[in-house]
C-alpha cells in the first residue's frame, strides 16, 4: 500500500533527474531535480519545483529581482540551508541524500564565494587561504599556516599566486581592501582543488573595478582549470560577458534558461518587467 | 454648540485613578514600610553610632607600618589566587561556553546541561562557594583558588558564549560550506572572531576576582582577608587601616592595568 502511494513521487521525482539531466552530453557537474524551499513562516514557497542540470566547464549566470531565492537556491544545493523538497546531485552523486561526514567531503570538493567575503579577520592571509584544505586534511594542522605541513603551504601560495596575491600572505585578513580579501576568498575556494565553484553576488560589495577583476580572475581560472562556475550577479553585463548560460528566477521558478549570446533587451524587458 | 465642538477639551488635574493600580502603589508602600522595620533601620542608633565611628576613625590614623611585611606577603597570596584562579577558570570556561552557545552545541541537551551549570556556578555567592571549599579542601589560599575558578566560570562560561552567539556568522558559514567540522569551525571561526569581546571579558574576570579574593579570607579561604578579620577582632584598627590602603591600591592598580590592555587591544584593531 505505502509502496503504490510513494511510488507515484519516486517516479516524478526520477523524470525530474531525467529531464533536467537530458540537457547535458554527459555526467552534469551539478543536477538539481524538482528542488522547493520555504522559510518557516513564509506561506508560499520562495521557489519550487527548480530543476536545471549544469555540464562540466560551464559558466552559468543565475539572475533575478532582489528576494527572488537567489542566495537560497546556491545555498540549498551545498545544504547551507536545507531544501525541503527535491533532489541535488554533484558529479553524479546525490547530495540529499547524503550522511553528514560524505555531506562534508562532498561540500569540499565545491567552492562557495560570498558576497561577503567571510574571511576569518584575525588571521593571516595564508592561514585563511590554508583553511581551504581543512576537508582533505583531518585534524589540527591546516587550522593556521604555522602548523600547516610544507606541500600544503607552498600549495596555498600557489593559490595566492594564481589570484594574484602573493605578496600579503604573511598580512593580516582584516588589513585587505574588498577586492583583496574577496580574491583571498578566491584563493581558499582553490586550496580545496574544487570541480566547481558557485559564487553568490561575487562582484556586489566592490567597486566596478575591483568587481572587475573579481570577475577576470573567475574567467581566467574557469579557463585554465576547467572547473564548472555558478555565480548570482545583478549585473546583466558580467551575466552576458562572463557566463555562457543565463538562469533566471522569477515568481520561485526558472522563467528564463537561455545562451548568454542570446540574452536581449526584449527577454530581460519581459524578465524584470 | 459647534464652538464647544470645535474648542479642545482642557485635561483634568489628575487623570482618573484606576483601581488596580493604585491598589498595587498601596501594597507596595505597606509592603515596604515592613521592610524598613524588618532591617531595623533605626536612625537613633545611627546617632548614637557616630562616637563609635569617630574613635574608630581617630585609631585607624596613622595606619600601623609595624606588620607591613608580612600584611604585604599576604596581599600577594591573594592577588595569586586571583590570577591563578582567573587563569585556570578561562581555560575552563572556553569549551564549556561552546557547549553553551547557541550556534556551536553539538547537541541541544549539552546546551542545556552547559547553561545549567554555568548558572549554578554564577547565583550561589561566592561566599557560600568559599564556606563550601573550605570544608571541603581545608583552610588556606587553595580554597580560594578554586572558589575563584568557579566564579570565574560562572562569570566567563556564560559571557563567552554570548561573545560566540553574537560573532559574525560569516565565517563559520564559509567553513561550514568548505565541509569543515564543528571542531574546525570553533577553532578556525567562532573563537577568534569572538576573541577581543572574549579577552575584554577576562580582563573584566580579572578585576572581580581580585575584588573577590579579598573577602575570601574572612572566611579562611586565604589571602589578606584572614589579616583583615584578625585586625578588626583585636580592635588593631590602625592596623585595619593599613590593610584596606593595601588592597585600595592593589584593586586599582590592577584596574589601571586592565583599563590600559583594553585601550590597546581596541586601538589595533
Ligand atoms: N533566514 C530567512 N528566514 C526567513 N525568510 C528568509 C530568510 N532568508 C531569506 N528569506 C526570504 O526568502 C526570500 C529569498 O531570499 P534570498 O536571499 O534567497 O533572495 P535573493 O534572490 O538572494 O535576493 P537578493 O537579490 O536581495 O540577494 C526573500 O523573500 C527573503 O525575505
Ligand atoms: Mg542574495
Amino acid at each position: 500500500m505505502s509502496v503504490a502511494l510513494t511510488m507515484p513521487k519516486a517516479s516524478a521525482q526520477a523524470t525530474a533527474i531525467r529531464e533536467a539531466q537530458s540537457v547535458c552530453a554527459s555526467q552534469p557537474s551539478l543536477l538539481v531535480a524538482g528542488l522547493e524551499k520555504s522559510y518557516a513562516g513564509g506561506a508560499t514557497p520562495v521557489f519550487n519545483d527548480v530543476s536545471f542540470a549544469i555540464s562540466k566547464g560551464q559558466s552559468v549566470a543565475i539572475i533575478g529581482a532582489n528576494g527572488t531565492g537567489k542566495s537560497t537556491l546556491l545555498r540549498c544545493c551545498l545544504r547551507l540551508i536545507e531544501p525541503d523538497k527535491g533532489c541535488v546531485h554533484i558529479d553524479g552523486a546525490d547530495l540529499t541524500a547524503a550522511c553528514k561526514t560524505r555531506l562534508r567531503r562532498m561540500r569540499s570538493g565545491v567552492g562557495f564565494i560570498f558576497q561577503k567575503h567571510n574571511l576569518v579577520p584575525r588571521l593571516a592571509v595564508l592561514s585563511n587561504v590554508m583553511h581551504g584544505a581543512i576537508a582533505r586534511r583531518k585534524g589540527a594542522r591546516c587550522w593556521f599556516h604555522g602548523l600547516a605541513p610544507a606541500a600544503e603551504r607552498e600549495y596555498a601560495m600557489h593559490c595566492l599566486e594564481m589570484v594574484g596575491l602573493a605578496d600579503l600572505a604573511a598580512r593580516r585578513a582584516d588589513q585587505l581592501s574588498g577586492g583583496q580579501s574577496q580574491r583571498v576568498a578566491i584563493a581558499r575556494s582553490l586550496m580545496q582543488k574544487p570541480s566547481m565553484i558557485f559564487a553568490d553576488e561575487p562582484a556586489a560589495s566592490l567597486d566596478p573595478h575591483a568587481g572587475e577583476e573579481v570577475m577576470e580572475t573567475f574567467r581566467s581560472l574557469s579557463e585554465r582549470t576547467g572547473m564548472t562556475l555558478v555565480f548570482v550577479s545583478h549585473q546583466v553585463a558580467h551575466a552576458q560577458r562572463y557566463a555562457d548560460r543565463v538562469l533566471g528566477l522569477r515568481q520561485g521558478r526558472l522563467a528564463i534558461d537561455v545562451e548568454a549570446k542570446a540574452l536581449d533587451t526584449s527577454i530581460l524587458g519581459a524578465f524584470y518587467g | 454648540m459647534a464652538d464647544a465642538q470645535l474648542r479642545p477639551i482642557l485635561p483634568q488635574r489628575m487623570g482618573r485613578v484606576e483601581f488596580l493600580p493604585a491598589l498595587m502603589f498601596t501594597a507596595f508602600i505597606a509592603f515596604f514600610a515592613w521592610s524598613l522595620h524588618q532591617a531595623e533601620v533605626d536612625i537613633g542608633e545611627l546617632i548614637a553610632g557616630i562616637p563609635n565611628m569617630a574613635r574608630i576613625g581617630a585609631d585607624m590614623i596613622p595606619p600601623a607600618t609595624d606588620r607591613a611585611v608580612p600584611m604585604m606577603l599576604s596581599l600577594l597570596v591573594t592577588f595569586q589566587m586571583a590570577l591563578v584562579g582567573t587563569v585556570v577558570g578561562i581555560l575552563l570556561s572556553v569549551p564549556l561556553a561552546v557547549l553553551a552557545s547557541s550556534n556551536h552545541t553539538p547537541h541541544p541537551w549539552l546546551y542545556t546541561a552547559s547553561r545549567g551549570l554555568i548558572s549554578l556556578f554564577r547565583t550561589v555567592p561566592d561566599l557560600a562557594w568559599a564556606l563550601f571549599f573550605v570544608a571541603s579542601v581545608g583552610l588556606g589560599p587553595f580554597a580560594g583558588t578554586l572558589t575563584i575558578i568557579v566564579d570565574t566560570i560562572g562569570f566567563c562560561g556564560r559571557f563567552f558564549a554570548e561573545n560566540m552567539e553574537e560573532a559574525d556568522p560569516g565565517p563559520a558559514e564559509a567553513l561550514t560550506a568548505i565541509g569543515g567540522t564543528k571542531l574546525d569551525i570553533v577553532t578556525c571561526a567562532a573563537i577568534p572572531c569572538a576573541l577581543p569581546a572574549m579577552i575584554n571579558t577576562s580582563l573584566f574576570s580579572l578585576e572581580k576576582a581580585v575584588r573577590a579574593s579579598v573577602v575570601l579570607g574572612l572566611v579562611g579561604a586565604g589571602g589578606i582577608g584572614v589579616e583583615l578579620s584578625v585586625s578588626m577582632e583585636m580592635f588593631r584598627y590602625d592596623q585595619a587601616a593599613t590593610i584596606v590602603l593595601m588592597i585600595f591600591f592593589l584593586v586599582m592598580a590592577v584596574e589601571r592595568f586592565s583599563s590600559l590592555a583594553r585601550k590597546r587591544l581596541f586601538a589595533r584593531q
